[in-house]
């Protein structure tokens, strides 16, 4: 916990992705993001370029393949989801190995995990390779309305405040014999919750009030220079642009 | 790490639909800011970056609602009990672009929709409640628990429905609507009573140590107390005071 500016998913390298401007890195991750789900889903080739793209970014930002296929198990869900829909969509029908499977639930479980798995792998490259702190910045810097950055400082600053907290009150709670995990135990869960957000707001309280005292005035202390360079938005731009010329060649062949 | 994703991914919902939504979300949202500016107060911004960083937080405890399925809170009814409807959807607002960027839980380009959903949708449908309870309910801790309670349930269920109604405009598959209505509203139901008791829990005990930080409760207090003193008196409380 001592790292205070990390993140479950940062991975703290030296890359050249790592070096970016935080703000063109969310840029590119958005535009990727809308290209690949604008593009229309019987494009199978199109899809494919995307995954080699993603691929080049992972191995440029020495992010390993298996911590991002643990970490993209998020979206399995979906994709369970995604499994159960050539069964129960409707429309044409096709008969492989037996099973009657739906057309339009083949292609939109296609859909549905390509797009989505695309778009998780996108996300967690910029999330392994900028701090929460950073993120923060760039979001200003892209002139974010103050008050979601200045609830966001908090929000961050307070995680760590609840987490130690939270830890505190687990380790007395398991040291006494208890450890309410079930449904009929939510009481005791909840009244753990209730009381762990009246010390939490009681600690975040002095928190505020000594960041207040050193000159705190609702936005954190930025580096003078620092922003964007036009080398950081032409190598961030590669990525976006590619994956356009990507879907038009696809389009319109 | 837990397999667990309440947000919705990339590429369920077509990208027209998507991008409408976003719109409406980045309207409703700045209609939301200009209204906060006048609550956001020295006393209110840290205590919405706490509600932000509860709802972060308690959003990671998974809770067993049936087999294969695990609930957690959305948050939005405990957001607009303790800072107001309107820094409330900025604060789930902003959790879930946190979680979006940070933790790939939900797609970029579904953003729109589940803010739409949980921050704007379950929000409102939570403040209705809210508002329209407290004026026959007691203003008591237990008054307010049974507000949230209630609240919490029919918000989680008004989210649900909302991707019903997304889905329907522009779902990328064919599945038959009641069926995606009903199983998100049965297992919503049971969320929501999770959810409900965990804010209602809250928010009493809050209402109990700290009335002063309750929004809802604002409208109904006498002429407010001096705010050293009921802070100090306040802290003295919870610490047991001096021995």
């Amino acid at each position: 916990m001592g790292a205070g500016h990390a993140h479950p998913l940062h991975l703290a390298r030296r890359s050249p992705v790592h070096a970016l401007a935080p703000e063109v890195k969310i840029l590119a991750t958005l535009l990727f993001t809308v290209v690949v789900v604008a593009t229309p889903r019987t494009e199978f080739a199109a899809f494919g370029g995307y995954a080699l793209l993603l691929a080049a970014v992972t191995v440029l930002a020495r992010v390993p393949a298996g911590w991002l296929a643990r970490r993209a198990t998020i979206e399995l869900p979906f994709v369970v989801l995604a499994v159960a829909l050539p069964f129960a969509g409707h429309g044409d029908r096709v008969t492989w190995l037996g099973l009657s499977l739906s057309v339009d639930g083949l292609y939109g479980a296609w859909n549905i995990a390509a797009k989505g798995t695309l778009g998780v792998v996108a996300s967690l490259l910029l999330a392994a390779s900028t701090t929460m702190r950073d993120l923060i910045l760039g979001l200003d810097r892209l002139r974010c309305p103050r008050v979601f950055t200045q609830i966001a400082t908090f929000m961050l600053r307070y995680l760590d405040i609840l987490a130690d907290d939270a830890r505190r009150m687990r380790i007395a709670r398991l040291s006494r014999g208890y450890d309410p995990r079930f449904l009929w135990q939510v009481k005791a869960f909840a009244v753990g919750v209730g009381a762990l957000f009246l010390r939490a707001y009681e600690r975040g309280e002095r928190v505020y009030l000594a960041m207040v005292s050193r000159g705190y005035d609702g936005r954190l202390p930025r580096p003078e220079a620092g922003g964007a360079t036009t080398a950081d938005w032409a190598a961030s731009a590669v990525l976006p642009a590619a994956a356009a010329a990507i879907a038009l060649t696809a389009v319109l062949a | 790490m837990d397999v667990e994703a309440m947000h919705i991914a990339n590429g369920i919902v077509n990208g027209t639909v998507s991008a409408v939504f976003a719109a409406f979300a980045a309207l409703a949202l700045a209609f939301c800011a200009w209204r906060a500016r006048a609550d956001l107060d020295d006393r209110l911004a840290p205590m919405a970056g706490l509600v932000a960083a509860f709802i972060f937080a308690v959003q990671m405890l998974n809770f067993q609602v049936l087999p294969g399925v695990s609930g957690h809170l959305l948050g939005g009814t405990l957001a607009v009990v303790l800072v107001g409807p309107w820094v409330g959807a900025l604060c789930v607002s902003t959790v879930l672009i946190i979680q979006c960027l940070l933790f790939a839980d939900g797609g970029l380009t579904a953003l729109g929709l589940n803010i739409t959903n949980m921050a704007i949708i379950g929000t409102a449908a939570g403040y209705l409640l809210v508002a329209g309870l407290l004026r026959v309910l007691p203003k008591t801790p237990s008054g307010l628990g049974a507000t949230a309670l209630v609240a919490s349930v029919v918000g989680v269920v008004a989210a649900s429905q909302g991707f019903v109604f997304e889905y329907w405009l522009g779902g990328t598959t064919q599945l038959s609507l009641p069926w995606v209505s009903g199983t998100m509203a049965g297992t919503h139901v049971l969320i929501g009573i999770g959810e409900g008791l965990i804010a209602a829990t809250t928010v009493a005990t809050v209402a109990r140590v700290r009335p002063d930080l309750v929004y809802a409760l604002r409208r109904f207090r006498k002429p407010p107390a001096p705010v050293p003193a009921t802070t100090a008196a306040a802290s003295a409380t919870v610490s047991g005071g001096p021995a």
